[in-house]
């Protein structure tokens, strides 16, 4: 079955025949049938595992009385303030540091793939092996760091996860350890793919360093860039676990974001409706997100 | 001559540059995986110290591990078990309805197509942590809590979109016209599926199959939510359950976390390129 040779392939009657199907438009009725039984399971597990808990979700939350109890939560608008500052700074300190480590792994030698196969590390360990050894690093008592700073300097470290700041700060550090390869692995593509043609032609014209970054690797890597931005701040949007291990949402519910809220309001305090609200008062951001990410991902079929 | 020592100063200089820039990728890189290592090590009991190395590092916890030797790891190689099930099934059923899916789009070329798509496109980008609430009291519902099967079918429904576009984007570098010939030589679309695509599909097949293994293996929030009996809940689990309580085993927990993390660093390894290379599969076109 395998072995269909080209000269089969490149014989005129066929692409006549390929063409006035195509004109036709559509398939022979045994054919429609047999493409149609192949979509039904991803349909039906779409159907039943995601459009019917978002219709349910947009019901439960669909109170209003809900949101005014929940924009009087102290606890809401500290997480809104911590969200906001998650993904400000978890998305773009982290993307932008991707974009500087994919250009310096473009430099050549085999260091640079030892490196980088290092580097990546980060990546292939679980998230959670890697945020609870965070969380525990960070004891501020007995945490490998603490002990660090005094073994290094004698500086006594701050109890890390006991305050408001440095708690949301390690967080969103614990974010960027783990994230940062994948995105640079994702921008390195995207500049290994840029012809070396235009990159030399580019070095002939006297567009090196800086320039060359600024007038030809930056415009090529944009739409990606741009991409990447958007995905990265809906997947951080959604984001869980980082902030479940490393800070627990502690000290006093000061480190939540959205994601944790909800859960903590549904499970912890058995209010499901209070916790859906939570996730859909995120909607306003969610929805001119994943409509432009729609576009953009159907336009440039971007997959990551 | 000062124009060469200018180039040679800048190379040294450069090289300066990646040494430092190394060291610093390297040191952030590892702390956090030399503080598991380390940690584990420890004997028990040992692990409130201020040292930076155990003064007797011993594998007393990984044994421990092994042989469930700890009240905390009673039901381990259970748990641990539970984790492959749920890793191997959602992968499997992952391949399955992705590839029959974007073999339908893609090659037979379903008219609507594009709608399937759309929903594909929509789930990839709705945050899976946001539905979790729905999600389980549906499963309530249906009686389905705490059982491995609302895991894998939550799992299944947010991986296949992933496997769908880059099934389909790979799809494009094989000729239609092999389908063509195939069909006239009478071949029915399901043996087209078996004997053409899919022998054809195996490197998109085999990236797609680590992404959703890894996907199972990364996520927390629907098992923590789904599985709450000790021999239902996978490791993740387990793991979650000691990390809020004050006399927590840290040298075991360390421990099951290094082995929870061996198999995808292993597979993360072995399929770096396959993997890399769906990932970025047409990545750049715009």
């Amino acid at each position: 079955m395998n072995s269909v040779s080209v000269a089969d392939v490149g014989r005129p009657a066929i692409r006549w025949h390929t063409l006035s199907r195509s004109l036709r438009g559509g398939l022979k009725g045994g054919e429609y049938t047999w493409a149609v039984a192949f979509v039904v399971p991803y349909l039906a597990v779409f159907l039943t595992f995601v459009a019917y808990p978002v219709v349910y979700g947009l019901w439960l939350g669909s109170e209003p009385s809900l949101y005014r109890e929940l924009f009087a939560d102290p606890i809401y608008q500290t997480t809104v303030v911590n969200t906001v500052l998650y993904l400000a700074l978890g998305v773009n300190v982290k993307m932008f540091l991707a974009l500087l480590l994919s250009g310096f792994f473009m430099r050549p030698g085999r260091w640079m793939k030892v490196l980088l196969l290092i580097f990546v590390l980060p990546w292939a360990v679980p998230q959670i092996s890697a945020f609870i050894s965070i969380h525990w690093m960070l004891n501020g008592e007995w945490g490998f760091l603490n002990n660090l700073l005094y073994h290094l300097f004698h500086i006594e470290g701050p109890f890390w996860l006991n305050e408001r700041w440095t708690a949301l700060g390690a967080v969103i550090a614990s974010h960027i350890w783990k994230w940062t390869p994948f995105w640079t692995l994702i921008l390195l593509a995207g500049r290994m793919a840029i012809p070396l043609e235009i990159r030399d032609t580019a070095r002939v014209d006297g567009a090196t360093g800086v320039r060359g970054f600024v007038y030809i690797t930056f415009p090529l890597l944009a739409n990606l860039y741009l991409i990447s931005t958007l995905l990265s701040t809906i997947f951080l949007l959604g984001d869980f676990n980082a902030v479940y291990f490393v800070s627990g949402g502690g000290p006093a519910d000061s480190t939540h974001v959205l994601a944790t809220l909800g859960i903590r309001d549904a499970f912890d305090l058995a209010q499901p409706r209070l916790g859906v609200a939570a996730v859909m008062s995120a909607l306003p951001l969610v929805i001119p997100l994943v409509i432009v990410l729609m576009r953009k991902l159907r336009t440039t079929e971007v997959q990551l | 001559m000062s124009a060469r020592r200018a180039v040679r100063r800048r190379r040294y200089s450069g090289n300066a540059g990646v040494l430092v820039l190394s060291v610093v990728l390297i040191v952030w890189t590892f702390v956090p995986i030399y503080n598991m290592v380390m940690i584990s090590l420890e004997p028990e009991g040992d692990v409130y110290t201020d040292r930076l190395w155990p003064k007797m590092p011993s594998v007393e916890s990984f044994w421990g591990v092994l042989t469930q030797g700890h009240w905390y790891l009673e039901h381990f190689w259970r748990q641990f078990g539970n984790s492959l099930y749920l890793g191997v099934m959602v992968t499997f059923l992952t391949l399955l309805f992705g590839s029959l899916t974007s073999f339908s789009i893609g090659r037979m070329r379903i008219r609507h197509g594009w709608l399937v798509s759309n929903c594909a496109l929509l789930t990839y980008v709705i945050p899976a942590s946001f539905l979790a609430i729905p999600f389980y009291r549906i499963m309530q519902n249906y009686g389905l809590a705490n059982n491995l099967w609302s895991v894998i079918a939550a799992l299944v429904a947010f991986a296949t979109p992933y496997a769908i576009f880059v099934l389909q984007e790979y799809g494009r570098s094989i000729p239609i016209e092999v389908d063509e010939s195939a069909r006239i030589d009478g071949a029915s679309p399901l043996q087209i599926y078996r004997s053409i695509y899919l022998p054809l599909m195996a490197p998109a097949l085999v990236a797609v199959g680590t992404y959703a293994l890894l996907l199972a293996w990364n996520e927390f929030l629907y098992q923590f939510l789904l599985l709450s009996t000790k021999s239902s809940m996978t490791v993740p689990v387990a793991l979650a359950q000691f990390l809020n309580s004050d006399q927590s085993p840290w040298n075991y927990m360390m421990a099951t976390a290094i082995v929870y993390a061996l198999p995808p660093i292993a597979i993360y390894y072995a399929f770096r390129r396959r993997m890399t290379a769906g990932l970025t599969m047409g990545g750049v076109k715009g």
